[in-house]
């Protein structure tokens, strides 16, 4: 379960995040829809403690990401950029990520075959495709075996053979009652995966519900982001109040 | 895809200290870096001892005069050791894992210091013993029985790791590489210069002059003008700026965004 509440977050005179609220629930997969530079990596910084917000506050099992004992067993992240130095392998890069939170080597090895990059563990990641990169980031995300987990756009630059592996396994994480939210701009994409979805623009809430629910106010389900996004101002008012979810 | 963990308890100093180790030995630049600086001080210490003529001059500070060469190196590396993870985008890889920061940096300058004292210790010893055997016939070389030369030894090795927290602690202040190299090589070695040709009074408490004349030096430096610190007062002086660019570093690195 992950609760944002009332978080605002702006850098210099730009507002990136306004007044933000909403939950994920365990047990399905969340889209977390939005334009480019709508907010929603930063909101995803915000909830893992990386960057400070002005205001309000993030919570994942009612506890700030800052106070969690072992935070590698409870939320695993993939971020929209590269988070591994070019000159370490990947195998030592997830090591040194398992040995700061009490995660034996056992795991490592687990999790670099489970995303297909068991043969290529002792490469340097700097010599990784986009693609490698980013199975590297889920294996980083996995290590913990998390019951939250926060992925940012995690198909870039995956093959279709990869982008068919993550659909069915966001889909098997939240069988298993984890929570799971998964940012994307491809709403195809995000129709085909997720069960909720979250949109943002500008910062802003602009719809919590249902894909199937956002999907049938329009004659699809991306047409009823367009109109969502583009008259952010105007659909503010009326969705904060009947798309909660809550 | 199930591993059972032990429960309980929570992260502490030693595992991010464990994280710390695995990612400094992992990288090759901590091994080119390292060996490169000892090689370098032993073959100073050979082309010093075999050149020397006069019999009553500092022998063990010549011995030692790579030392203060390797300085530059072993800095950057305490600079790349932090840089390097803001700019591969790892320190955000870190701090998800680790939030406590000041923790995180701690953990750090204790592993990568005592990685580079050990690199700087082993630099000391075995430049001072070649640097003794290599000196012509007829010179008496130091021995470290002799008063003030083990001190000069041992202190040499531990003034190189406090340059190297002094380039981690500026690695964690100014975050971007180049910037960090250019005020560490200005901090230790250019504005050495420019203070030595204006202020006499003031060239004695730079790092390259407190390593140079203060630690690895038996006999005090003969220069009417220049007063430099004694060998343990300058070994304080460099704890002080380590400290105070660790500290400096912890605390803008809790507050600033990742």
């Amino acid at each position: 379960m992950i609760e944002v509440r009332e978080l605002n977050k702006h850098y210099g005179s730009t507002v990136a995040v306004d007044r933000l609220s909403f939950d994920v629930r365990p047990g399905v997969v969340t889209g977390f829809l939005g334009p480019n530079g709508s907010g929603k990596s930063t909101t995803m910084r915000l909830i893992l403690g990386l960057d400070r917000p002005d205001a309000g506050q993030a919570r994942i099992g009612g506890r700030p990401y800052r106070e969690l004992p072992w935070p590698l067993r409870e939320v695993g992240a993939l971020l929209e950029a590269r988070a591994f130095h070019p000159g370490r392998s990947a195998r030592a890069h997830l090591r040194a990520l398992a040995a700061s939170n009490g995660i034996p080597a056992t795991r490592v090895e687990e999790v670099l075959g489970f995303v297909g990059l068991a043969d290529a563990g002792g490469r340097r990641t700097g010599k990784f495709s986009l693609g490698m990169g980013q199975r590297l980031g889920i294996a980083a995300a996995l290590l913990g075996d998390p019951g939250v987990l926060l992925l940012d756009e995690p198909v870039n630059g995956l093959d279709p053979e990869g982008i068919r592996w993550i659909r069915g396994l966001l889909r098997s994480l939240a069988a298993e009652g984890r929570t799971v939210l998964v940012s994307s701009h491809l709403i195809g994409e995000l129709a085909l995966t997720a069960d909720q979805v979250i949109v943002i623009g500008r910062g802003r809430l602009l719809a919590d519900t249902s894909v199937a629910e956002l999907s049938a106010r329009s004659a699809s389900l991306e047409e009823a982001f367009f109109e969502l996004t583009s008259g952010s101002t105007e659909y503010r008012g009326a969705l904060g109040s009947d798309g909660r979810t809550t | 895809m199930t591993t059972t963990l032990a429960t309980g308890g929570r992260y502490r100093f030693a595992q991010v200290a464990r994280m710390e180790w695995i990612k400094l030995r992992s990288l090759r630049s901590t091994w080119w870096v390292l060996t490169a600086t000892v090689a370098g001080a032993i073959g100073i210490a050979v082309a010093v001892g075999v050149n020397t003529r006069d019999a009553a001059a500092d022998l063990t500070n010549n011995a030692l005069a790579g030392i203060s060469l390797g300085l530059l190196l072993i800095g950057v590396l305490g600079v790349l050791v932090m840089t390097g993870e803001h700019s591969s985008g790892m320190i955000r890889a870190t701090l998800a894992a680790i939030p406590n920061r000041p923790l995180v940096l701690a953990a750090k300058a204790a592993v990568f210091g005592v990685v580079a004292l050990a690199a700087g210790e082993a630099a000391g010893f075995i430049a001072f013993f070649a640097g003794t055997a290599t000196l012509p016939g007829g010179i008496q070389g130091p021995a470290l029985g002799q008063p003030g030369v083990l001190r000069a030894v041992v202190l040499g090795g531990a003034g190189f790791c406090l340059v190297g927290l002094i380039g981690l602690g500026l690695g964690a202040i100014i975050r971007h590489t180049p910037a960090a190299i250019a005020v560490l090589v200005g901090g230790v070695y250019v504005v050495a210069q420019f203070v030595a040709v204006l202020t006499h009074s003031l060239m004695g408490y730079l790092p390259i002059a407190i390593v140079a004349n203060s630690l690895t030096a038996v006999q005090p430096p003969s220069d009417d003008q220049v007063r430099f610190l004694s060998p343990w007062a300058g070994l304080g002086m460099l704890c002080l700026y380590a400290a105070a660019t660790l500290g400096a570093g912890a605390w803008l690195l809790a507050r600033r965004d990742a």
